[in-house]
């Protein structure tokens, strides 16, 4: 499948916008029926958005982190699984782009993304890990040039509609759980057995079922880098920030419901402030904070992208955890209040304001990397972390 | 000052593997150290070298083998003397 050229002309924001349309028509069908978002893909493929981080060299238009947390922004105002479908693809499509341009099977992989708009999926857990993606049970076996590669892998983001697969493992046989590589697994290199069923609260139509994978493929499709090193340098910093952009992107569209409540309930009675109003100023106030956080966030990640050391220091982990827990809790506060101020209207489904889709996803970004496991983690180095005093610092 | 390393690695590493088959360059990581065992790590060099690592030194390449954490006490070491 080939896609037009000449819609690149059009800026990010425009083509989003088409998708966004798209993808806002069939959100509460992909919700309620717990299905792929095809048409939202279909459209974000039909634009050119699926290659806009790969470099323009490889046939991609060099889109920064900034540029695409915007349109997961915009994209979750609409729908938040086709927008978490977005986001996972370019976190992985980063692992590409910062750590495989080097290697001439990776950058052809990025060409071929580009040209036939490839929709990269991610197989990070296992059973049996607990949940902890940076240890591996299963092991890549290489042998004549061949790597083959067996993982019970609990969920798999999109796993059935993807078209390749980027998957964690220990790096041999014989690899303490932590020694991981990444393997690019193209659609015709795997089958997948499905194991669990994706019948979730929300985030309903990412559909990350669970599956019993099997690939066999060419052993320089594995990145020729310690997948520690990735995790640490594009995938946690990716991870946070483009979820967080989702995130934004519910917790925004949930508000102007609200806001579009108490204003119908203000011109009903002219002189008397509705009920909500307050509220709505509170929420406001939710909304700054997390925006201001994903913002600075991104500014950090573009400021330190350079440098790999700053990249791979604790007070950059520590900074970028601060932006997950922040925005996933925020969120769950931001939506809460909106349904407070639209009340039964919020509650019940198929109003204008309609919270329930809203409140449900946004469950979603505690549990994704569990904000109790990240905790811990940023417990753990601010034993020996200093945290900066200065204020812009 | 290996030997002292190679000590407190065995005390808090956590390594699946004995310490006496890491070579001095051997990758850390790769061998198993994870990340909070890499903290109590540093907790216990700070300790037995009395010295705090700044926060420019705080990443995985200044702990990534026996002899990077050895060079990473040297250049603090140094430092303080300097000063």
């Amino acid at each position: 499948m080939n896609f037009p050229v000449k819609i690149t002309e059009d800026s990010f924001a425009a083509r989003a916008a088409r998708v966004v349309a798209i993808a806002a028509k069939y959100a509460d069908t992909v919700d309620f029926e717990g299905r792929f978002p095809q048409e939202a893909v279909d459209a974000m493929k039909a634009e050119r958005l699926l290659s806009i981080q790969i470099p323009r060299n490889l046939g991609g238009e060099s889109a920064t982190t900034t540029e695409i947390a915007e349109l997961c922004s915009m994209l979750g105002q609409a729908c938040a699984a086709s927008a978490m479908v977005f986001a996972m693809h370019h976190i992985k499509l980063s692992s590409l782009v910062e750590h495989g341009a080097d290697s001439v099977w990776h950058a052809d992989f990025m060409r071929r993304i580009a040209a036939d708009q490839l929709l990269i999926g991610s197989a990070t857990t296992e059973g049996g890990i607990g949940g902890n993606l940076r240890n591996s049970i299963c092991a890549v076996h290489v042998e004549d040039g061949v790597c083959r590669l067996e993982k019970d892998a609990t969920v798999i983001s999109y796993g059935a509609h993807a078209d390749a697969i980027l998957i964690t493992s220990r790096a041999h046989a014989d690899a303490a759980p932590s020694d991981q590589v990444l393997t690019s697994f193209l659609k015709d290199q795997y089958t997948l057995e499905r194991t669990h069923v994706w019948n979730t609260l929300g985030m309903r139509g990412t559909c990350s079922d669970g599956f019993l994978f099997k690939g066999e493929a060419p052993a320089q499709q594995i990145l020729p880098k310690p997948f520690a090193e990735i995790a640490a340098q594009s995938m946690l910093a990716s991870s946070h920030l483009l979820w967080s952009g989702v995130w934004y992107g519910i917790a925004i569209d949930a508000f102007s419901r609200a806001q579009a409540f108490v204003r119908a309930a203000a011109r009903k009675s002219p002189g008397a402030p509705p009920p909500g109003a307050l509220r709505l100023a509170e929420v406001s106030n939710l909304l700054q904070m997390v925006k201001s956080n994903v913002v600075a966030g991104l500014k950090a990640y573009e400021d330190a992208k350079a440098n790999p050391d700053k990249l791979s220091s604790m007070g950059f982990a520590v900074a970028m955890n601060n932006v997950k827990i922040a925005s996933s809790e925020t969120i769950l506060e931001i939506v809460n209040h909106t349904m407070l101020i639209c009340g039964i209207m919020g509650y019940k489904n198929g109003t204008p304001f309609s919270l329930g889709r809203h409140l449900r996803d946004a469950h979603s970004a505690q549990l994704m990397i569990s904000n109790d496991r990240i905790l811990g983690n940023t417990s753990s180095m601010l034993l020996v972390h200093k945290q900066d005093t200065s204020l812009l610092g | 000052m290996n030997t002292t390393i190679r000590e407190l690695l065995a005390k808090f590493g956590k390594l699946p593997v004995a310490i006496e088959t890491v070579g001095d360059d051997a990758d850390l990581y790769a061998v198993g150290l994870t990340s909070f065992a890499s903290v109590q790590l540093m907790l216990g060099i700070e300790d037995a070298f009395d010295i705090e690592f700044p926060d420019n030194l705080l990443n995985r390449k200044s702990f990534a083998s026996i002899s990077a954490i050895a060079k990473t006490v040297d250049m603090i070491q140094d430092a303080r003397k300097v000063a």
